[in-house]
C-alpha cells in the first residue's frame, strides 16, 4: 500500500516533468525539468532495492549528463532569446511519431507474458554487480570500455584541432 | 539506529501499528538531526571561521553579541531573516527562488549516512560513501541555476565557473575513494570504519603510499568542490562581485553560505570516515552507551580539526586562477589518482592483510613532519604578538 503510493507519486514526477520537459517554451526551462525526470527515476531504482544503480544514475545523469546538457544550451550563442530555440515543429509528422512509438510500447506491453517473481532482496547489492561485470559479462563490460575509451581520445581530437590552427 | 528501531519495534512495544511507529520514529530522528544539528553547526562554523581568520590576520573578530561573541551567527541569522527579500525584475523567478533549496538539499542529504557512532548513524546504507559522493552533485545543478535565473552577467559566470570546478574536481575525488573501497571490499561508511583500527598506524591513511596521496587529493578536491579558498574562483570578491549569489539577498543568500559552512562538516567526515578511522577508539568500557558516546567524541574531534585546517588554509593560501585551477585537476591529480588506484591494487595483491611494517614506518615519517611544522609555527607565534596569541578570550 504504501510502497504502491510512493510508486505513484515517484511516477507522477518523472512523467510531469517529462512533460514540462517537452512543452515548456523555454529551453532552459526543459532542460532544469530534467532534473525532476531523473530523479524520479532514482526513486524508482531505490523503491525496487536497486541502490547501487539509483546512485549511479544519480552520479552520471544529474552530475554529469544533465550538467552538460545545461552548459550545452547556456553557452550557445542567442540563448537570451530562449522562446525562439523552442518552437513546435511539424505537428504532422510529430503525431505519426508519437504514434508508432505508443502502439510499439503497448504491444510490448500486452505480449510480455508477466509473472510475479519471488522478492528476494539481497543485501550486497554491489557484489552481483561486480561479479557479473568481471566474469560472466566482461566482453561487454570491456566493449563498452573501450568505447567510451574511443569516444575520450575522439573528444581529445577535436578540442586539439582548434589549437594547432 | 536502524536495529535499535527494529529492536524496539519487535519487542511488541507498539502493537500492531509497529511498521508506521518505526517510520515516524525515523522521520523524527532524521528532522532532529538535520534541524538540530546540521544547520546550528553551519552557523557556528561561521562564527568560528571568522574568529580564527581575525586571529591568523591578528585581528579580533566578531566579539560583541553573547559570551565571545559566540551568538553572532543568531544575530547574523535573524538580520538576513529580516531584510527584504528582493527578486530582480528581468530574472525568471521560479528558477531563481528554486535555486536555493536544491543548494540546500545537497548539503542536508549527505547527512544521512553521516556515521556519528557504531549505532548513531541514520541510515548505514550499502552504498553510503557512493551516495555522499553523488547527492552533493546536485550542488552544481543549483549553482548553475541560481546563475542564469538571476540574469546578471556575473552570476552567470561565476555559476559557469563553479560548475566546471565540480564537475572537474569529482573524477579525482572519486578515483581518490577507490583505494579504500578496493581495500575494504564495501561502500558501506560503518563497513569501511569497522576494516579500521582506533591506533593511527591502522588508520587507511598509513596503510601503504598510495593511500596517503589519495587522502591528500581528496581533502584538496573536496575544498574545491565546496567552493573554498583558494578555490573560491565561483565567488570571487575581487573579480565577480559575489558570482552566482550576486543577485541574492536576505535569507536566500545566506542559504547558499549555510551550505558552503556545513559542507566543511561534510568534507571532514568524509575523510576521517575513508583515511582517520572514523569513530574507532580503543574498548575502554563494556557500557554500550558510553561507548557510544566516546566514539561520537572521537569522530568530532578529528572532523573539527579537519574543519580547522581548512579554514586555516583559507586563511593562508591566495586565490589560485581558473587555468591553474584546471591544471592542477587534469594535469597532476587525475593521472596520480589512477596510479594511486592501480598502486593500491597492486598491493592489495601483495599483501592481502595489509603490511603493519609500513604503517608504523608511515606514521614516524608523519610524526617527524608534524613535529617539525609545529617547531616552525612556534617559532613564529614567538615573533609575533604574544598577548593576541595565548589569550582567546580577547
Amino acid at each position: 500500500m504504501l510502497a504502491q503510493i510512493i510508486f505513484y507519486a515517484l511516477a507522477a514526477l518523472t512523467v510531469g516533468s517529462s512533460a514540462l520537459v517537452a512543452f515548456s517554451r523555454n529551453i532552459v526551462h526543459s532542460t532544469f525539468a530534467l532534473l525532476g525526470a531523473f530523479m524520479g527515476v532514482v526513486g524508482i531504482y531505490i523503491l525496487l532495492a536497486a541502490d547501487f544503480v539509483a546512485m549511479v544514475q544519480l552520479l552520471v545523469y544529474v552530475g554529469g549528463i544533465l550538467v552538460l546538457t545545461l552548459f550545452a544550451v547556456m553557452l550557445t550563442a542567442g540563448i537570451a532569446d530562449v522562446t525562439v530555440s523552442n518552437r513546435a515543429v511539424g505537428s504532422g509528422s510529430a503525431l505519426v511519431t508519437v504514434g508508432v512509438a505508443i502502439s510499439v510500447m503497448l504491444y510490448a506491453v500486452v505480449r510480455t507474458p508477466w509473472h510475479q517473481g519471488t522478492v528476494v532482496v539481497p543485501s550486497q547489492t554491489t557484489y552481483g554487480i561486480g561479479n557479473a561485470f568481471l566474469g560472466e559479462y566482461v566482453l561487454p563490460f570491456e566493449v563498452a570500455s573501450l568505447v567510451l575509451l574511443a569516444a575520450l581520445i575522439g573528444a581529445i581530437v577535436i578540442s586539439r584541432h582548434e589549437v594547432r590552427e | 539506529m536502524q536495529t535499535l528501531i527494529e529492536n524496539l519495534v519487535n519487542a511488541g512495544t507498539f502493537g500492531k501499528n509497529a511498521s508506521v511507529v518505526a517510520a515516524i520514529v525515523i522521520f523524527v530522528l532524521s528532522a532532529v538531526v538535520f534541524l538540530g544539528v546540521a544547520f546550528p553547526f553551519a552557523g557556528i562554523v561561521s562564527w568560528v571561521e571568522r574568529r580564527v581568520w581575525a586571529r591568523i590576520q591578528s585581528r579580533v573578530g566578531p566579539n560583541r553579541v553573547g559570551p565571545n561573541g559566540f551568538l553572532q551567527w543568531l544575530a547574523d541569522g535573524v538580520k538576513h531573516v529580516c531584510k527584504e527579500d528582493i527578486i530582480p525584475d528581468d530574472s525568471d523567478p521560479t528558477l531563481f527562488k528554486t535555486a536555493p533549496y536544491l543548494v540546500v538539499l545537497a548539503f542536508v542529504l549527505p547527512w544521512a549516512v553521516m556515521p556519528f557512532s557504531s549505532s548513531l548513524i541514520l541510515a548505514d546504507l550499502n552504498v553510503g560513501i557512493l551516495y555522499m559522493t553523488s547527492v552533493t552533485a546536485l550542488t552544481v545543478v543549483g549553482v548553475l541555476m541560481a546563475g542564469w535565473a538571476s540574469n546578471d552577467k556575473w552570476s552567470l559566470i561565476g555559476g559557469i565557473r563553479s560548475a566546471a570546478q565540480i564537475v572537474s574536481y569529482e573524477i579525482p575525488a572519486g578515483l581518490s575513494i577507490f583505494p579504500v573501497v578496493l581495500m575494504t571490499g564495501t561502500l558501506s561508511m560503518q563497513g569501511i570504519i569497522r576494516a579500521q583500527g582506533w591506533a593511527p598506524q591502522h588508520w587507511f591513511l598509513f596503510a601503504n603510499p598510495f593511500t596517503f596521496i589519495a587522502a591528500n587529493i581528496l581533502y584538496i578536491s573536496a575544498l574545491a568542490e565546496g567552493n573554498r579558498t583558494p578555490f573560491d574562483l565561483p565567488e570571487a570578491e575581487s573579480e565577480l562581485v559575489a558570482g552566482f549569489a550576486t543577485e541574492y539577498s536576505g535569507m536566500r543568500y545566506l542559504f547558499f553560505f549555510m551550505a558552503e559552512w556545513g559542507n566543511l562538516f561534510i568534507i571532514g567526515a568524509i575523510i576521517t570516515t575513508l583515511f582517520l578511522g572514523g569513530w574507532q577508539c580503543p574498548h575502554i568500557t563494556k557500557n554500550v552507551v558510553l561507548m557510544n558516546v566516546l566514539q561520537l567524541i572521537v569522530f568530532n574531534v578529528k572532523v573539527l580539526a579537519l574543519v580547522f585546517l581548512s579554514m586555516w588554509i583559507r586563511a593562508t593560501l591566495p586565490r589560485v586562477r581558473i587555468d591553474q585551477l584546471m591544471l592542477l585537476c587534469w594535469k597532476y591529480f587525475v593521472p596520480i589518482s589512477f596510479v594511486d588506484m592501480i598502486g593500491t591494487a597492486v598491493w592489495v595483491a601483495i599483501w592481502p592483510d595489509g603490511n603493519a611494517f609500513m604503517g608504523y614506518i608511515m606514521l614516524a615519517g608523519a610524526i617527524v613532519v608534524a613535529v617539525l611544522f609545529i617547531q616552525r609555527v612556534i617559532f613564529y607565534l614567538r615573533r609575533s604578538r604574544m598577548e593576541m596569541y595565548f589569550n582567546p578570550t580577547i
